[in-house]
């Protein structure tokens, strides 16, 4: 063992490592904290003291609510297309007889997941565009006129064809993860439940389900954490409007920061983003160990 | 099991939802590489069908407009970005997997605590941190905070296929007098030559797509990445959609390409970390 006890030498090869995330991952986080207690300028050296001012006005900020909850929109809506259609369409393409078309799905359904936000963001705007749109084309080609709309430029709207575009993007990324825990499950489980007569759906509810609860589990979270962190496909799509109807946490924060120049509030902003996805992150920890344990 | 493999109507139905599913995914796809070929009336009076005449001008205008130059800038911050990344983390994974030694597993705490922490917090603090050391505005102000955030994933990665390398030869590698240097990067790093290339392959695609920072961090036009280039694009293109298609088709081309070359090593990635992007 002594051949690998050479800490001095481990050090150097960590060393490289450590340092880039204490300087730019912790660091700037601590950091964060202090600079929420300030009125300060993206450019400039300029600040001054105001303490927990900027808590205070989020707190009763509209704004705040209509983020929070677009935020929690956002999660709900993604762990019941995510990880319940991604689950189910795992199953479907791990039984007997559709697993040999299963590469093609899988491939295609996964896609979207490569394309950068950005892309999809734009791209989606033109299919919800009133005049261009595919979704409207649509619409009027099958008899729906009435329910053509600018999809993207009515509050009543938007958020949905946001949240919409992003289940788009992400089933196929979370199916795959269930295709994987699907494919550790022991067949003789589903053969013995064949012989004794269990049809598909029963074999779905008895042993699928039970056999993937963990990563049912670490899915949902992953998606909830998600929806707390969502930036690119609002700020691609709508920039938090019209109105501020369809604002999220890290809208909010990038408006407060860089167009309203309020840095202070930015970085309380962020500090309270970071409360809500560590503590989740917390949760996720806690239900892995607890999983791993059992 | 001959009734495992017959059509019956509720596996028609199930497999003409998959493919209704799948038109859904690809349609908007191939909407957006025809409608790059159109001009906009094409596309305003005819959305469906294949363009009359093929504009390929779309394309090369799109090119010159911009999508030149940000496509280049993503090449060099994405590569240097995940050669950076690749060194370090394995590195890391290296020190963490073949030693022991006290306050190991510490350190392994920290390095890989980093993936609990998201972008978004630390956006504003960055903005200044990266200003005060005088690199914001340049390709170091998207490739430092990069690497910095790709560390914690990538190492944890490496590290567990390290684990499961044999020892053998690295011991008689080491009772016949080679350095820790020489083990590494002779014996330890050809053998995980497989999960580099996942690590190279997530790295470059999550820094490929990275857009917030990206938006933040770079002010001029001649050091833009594809993501935020685009929005540029949109801008400047108003309504000139069909060029604004044609660009978002050329930007996604290396992304797509690449998962369909490499998707074996992608998923094996994705599944051993269950963390998203």
């Amino acid at each position: 063992m002594k051949l690998y006890g050479n800490k001095k030498t481990a050090l150097l090869f960590i060393a490289p490592a450590l340092l880039f995330v204490l300087l730019f991952i912790y660091y700037p986080i601590v950091q964060n904290f202090f600079l929420s207690l300030y009125r300060w300028k993206a450019f400039g050296e300029e600040r001054t003291w105001v303490g927990l001012q900027y808590y205070k006005r989020i707190a009763q900020d509209p704004v705040f609510l209509i983020a929070l909850k677009n935020n929690f929109l956002y999660a709900l809506i993604s762990i019941v297309f995510q990880v319940g259609f991604g689950l189910v369409i795992a199953a479907i393409l791990e039984e007997t007889f559709f697993r040999r078309f299963q590469g093609f799905f899988r491939t295609v359904f996964f896609m979207p997941s490569v394309i950068s936000i950005t892309v999809v963001g734009l791209l989606f705007q033109l299919v919800y565009h009133p005049s261009i749109g595919l979704l409207n084309n649509f619409l009027k080609a099958v008899g729906l006129e009435n329910l053509t709309r600018a999809w993207l430029g009515e509050s009543g709207s938007a958020i949905f064809a946001i949240v919409a575009t992003s289940q788009w993007q992400y089933i196929g990324y979370i199916m795959l993860l269930f295709l994987v825990a699907i494919q550790k499950i022991p067949r003789g489980l589903y053969e013995s439940a064949e012989i004794d007569g269990a049809g598909a759906l029963q074999r779905f509810f008895y042993i699928t389900v039970p056999q993937v609860k963990e990563t049912i589990i670490m899915t949902s979270i992953i998606t909830v954490i998600g929806g707390f962190k969502v930036f690119d496909e609002v700020y691609v799509m709508t920039a938090g409007g019209p109105g501020r109807s369809t604002e999220v946490l890290a809208t909010y924060l990038y408006r407060s920061g860089f167009r309203n120049d309020e840095m202070g509030m930015a970085s309380a902003i962020a500090s309270i983003i970071f409360v809500i996805t560590f503590v989740l992150t917390l949760v996720q920890l806690y239900v892995n160990k607890r999983i791993a344990e059992d | 099991m001959g009734k495992a493999k017959g059509w019956n109507p509720s596996r028609a139905l199930v497999m003409f939802l998959l493919i209704i599913y799948s038109i859904l995914i690809i349609y908007p796809l191939i909407w957006m590489l025809l409608s790059g070929f159109k001009d906009n009336q094409g596309l305003f009076l005819d959305t469906w069908g294949l363009p009359k005449t093929w504009l390929w001008e779309n394309y090369v205008m799109a090119w010159k407009q911009g999508i030149g130059r940000y496509f280049v800038n993503s090449i060099i911050v994405t590569s240097v970005s995940v050669i950076l990344t690749l060194i370090i983390s394995s590195c890391a994974a290296f020190a963490l997997a073949r030693f022991d030694f006290k306050g190991q597993s510490v350190l392994l705490l920290i390095i890989i605590g980093g993936l609990m922490l998201s972008p978004q917090v630390s956006l504003i603090s960055l903005f200044k941190f990266l200003q005060k050391l005088g690199i914001y505005n340049t390709y170091l102000a998207l490739i430092i905070p990069y690497v910095a955030y790709r560390i914690p994933f990538t190492t944890f990665l490496i590290r567990s296929y390290m684990l499961s390398l044999p020892r053998e030869v690295e011991d008689s590698a080491y009772i016949d007098g080679c350095s820790s240097w020489q083990v590494f990067s002779r014996i330890i790093m050809p053998m995980s030559k497989p999960i580099l290339a996942t690590g190279a392959l997530l790295t470059a695609m999550s820094c490929w797509n990275e857009f917030m920072f990206a938006l933040v961090f770079i002010e001029s036009d001649k050091f833009k990445t594809i993501p935020v280039g685009l929005m540029n694009l949109r801008s400047s293109l108003s309504t000139n959609w069909t060029v604004l298609m044609a660009g978002l088709t050329l930007s996604v081309v290396p992304m797509i390409v690449m998962f369909l070359i490499f998707q074996k090593q992608l998923v094996r990635g994705i599944t051993s970390g269950g963390v998203k992007g």
